[in-house]
């Protein structure tokens, strides 16, 4: 039998001081993008000038962390520029990757900066041997981010059938879409999540308080929840909605729930199960999130190739509702 | 109109308001002036995540002191100043929470989303200009808790300290009963 790898722990930074935070907490790599289109978290005040993702890789790089550029959007057809103009300077900033979801970036990589390594987004949705084999094969893939709907057997299947690295979420938003293919956004509020990158933009989200201490959540011209006053809450979006359906009394999630995915008790069966890298969502979250996340899961995988039982952190106030599942890590039916 | 933001969650403790300084507002405004001006001088491009949001006006409702503060983190024409609850001066945002928890988002400890997911944040109005304004302080160099604490020298210092130690007592009070 192989011995086992050590999987990196990949953080996100929405802003230069959460990567600091990610980099001085153990982080093996930061993930983080432009403020543009070409970033699947295309929030206002998020996000890196090119002036700030300079400064910050050198920081990086520094303390010995890559640093991962998400240009993992889909351009509009025939609207490719301002995606090559941001493979052009992750390459000249020194980036150690790009996430990618579109083979049109992909190719541009390909042909332009053939030693700047590919990384296959959680957007482009490839499961299967024969998608990911494609991947690598057309475009010198190098990893792959495995969408969040497969069993652990699954995955261990797939590492040893596929010719590329794996990396899969263990911890943050739950998306339980076709990652990359949801136009729940689109429709409500006109803007695309898997082109202009943002899903429920906050322009488009209103809070209401009544007086009995409830809260409404207010998508567009849509209500999608209510909250009671003792109740948590989750993210404005659509997938999380709770909504009124004949099939069911009161209020229904009828595609998911506020929750998070949470797969700190599953670790020890992702890395023999020969997973090379850990992902941890939330760009769009607090340093204060950033640093306690990514401290807890570095001493967690530390202390599991240590052969030591691992100390897992209490995560789940920083979860969505204050909920957290292990997903379709454990079963297809999380639900 | 939207309600003001109260619920049992955010209601002040028994006894009303028990961060209340005595202090008339008079007293505090310039103190108020010249610690957002610190923060400005040492932050400059803190500005630039706010946006076309550098001109709003924030209003932040600590729910258990008796009065609120007002914001226009605007570069060009800063303000920052206390004002009473009666009659809350017109503004695009409203943040409310508990003193405690609005200082240690300051301190840059706690995550705003935790703190929105468990209702003990609630953000009225213009939610971009608030998401602007979290990720624009979010990004700061040093927190600004740490930053207003140093003006104050040692004093400042023990006091962040206190309210540190206070913010802490709470969280595990509140992480028992869950
Ligand atoms: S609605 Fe939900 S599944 Fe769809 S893009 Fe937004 S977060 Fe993802």
């Amino acid at each position: 039998m192989n011995a086992m790898v050590k999987p990196e722990l990949i953080c996100p930074a929405g802003t230069p001081a959460a990567l600091r935070s990610a980099v001085d907490a153990g982080a093996d790599a930061v993930y983080c993008g432009y403020q543009n289109a070409t970033n699947a978290r295309n929030f206002v005040g998020l996000n890196f000038t090119p002036e700030e993702m300079e400064k910050s890789i050198r920081y990086a790089h520094d303390g010995g962390t890559k640093v991962l550029i998400t240009l993992n959007t889909f351009p509009p057809a025939g609207k490719v520029e301002l995606w090559k103009e941001m493979v052009d300077l992750s390459a000249r900033l020194g980036a150690d990757a790009c996430i990618v979801a579109d083979i049109a970036v992909a190719a541009y990589i390909r042909d332009n900066y053939p030693d700047l390594r590919i990384h296959l987004s959680v957007q482009a949705a490839a499961s299967s041997p024969e998608a990911i084999e494609y991947y690598v094969r057309e475009f010198g893939v190098k990893r792959v981010v495995l969408p969040r709907i497969m069993t652990i057997s699954e995955i261990k299947g797939l590492v040893q059938e596929i010719p590329c690295e794996v990396e899969t979420f263990i911890f943050g938003n739950h998306g339980l879409m076709v990652e990359g293919r949801c136009s729940l956004t689109n429709y409500v509020t006109g803007q695309s999540t898997n082109m202009d990158g943002a899903c429920s933009p906050a322009a488009c989200v209103k809070y209401e308080r009544a007086a009995d201490g409830s809260m409404s959540t207010i998508l567009g011209d849509y209500m999608i929840d209510r909250f009671g006053p003792e109740e948590t809450a989750g993210y404005p979006t659509i997938c999380k909605g709770r909504y009124k359906c004949d099939a069911r009394d009161g209020g229904y999630y009828a595609f998911e729930e506020p929750i998070s995915l949470n797969a700190s008790t599953m670790l020890p069966d992702l890395i023999s199960a020969g997973v090379h890298a850990f992902k941890i969502e939330g760009r769009q979250r607090s340093r204060a999130y950033v640093k306690k996340v990514v401290a807890a899961f570095r001493e967690a995988v530390d202390s599991i190739m240590a052969g030591q039982e691992p100390k897992l952190a209490d995560l789940v106030a920083l979860t969505e509702g204050q909920k957290q599942t292990e997903g379709a890590l454990k079963t297809k039916k999380w639900r | 109109m939207t309600p003001d933001p109260q619920s049992s969650r955010l209601s002040g403790g028994p006894g009303g308001f028990p961060f209340a300084p005595p202090l008339p507002l008079f007293l505090l405004n310039p103190i108020l002036r010249r610690i957002v001006h610190r923060i400005a001088v040492q932050n400059p491009d803190m500005f630039d995540r706010l946006g076309p949001h550098r001109h709003a006006y924030f209003l932040i409702d600590p729910v258990d002191i008796p009065f609120m503060l007002y914001l226009r983190p605007d570069p060009e024409a800063l303000d920052f100043r206390a004002v009473g609850r009666r009659n809350p001066p017109p503004h695009a945002a409203r943040i409310s929470g508990k003193f405690l928890d609005l200082l240690t988002l300051m301190d840059t400890e706690q995550d705003g989303d935790a703190l929105f997911f468990s209702r003990d944040l609630i953000v009225t109005g213009d939610t971009e200009a608030v998401v602007c304004l979290r990720n624009a302080l979010d990004d700061v160099d040093d927190p600004i808790a740490e930053s207003v604490a140093d003006m104050f020298g040692p004093p400042g210092r023990a006091a962040l300290n206190a309210l540190r130690r206070a913010a802490e007592n709470a969280q595990k009070r509140k992480g028992a009963k869950t």
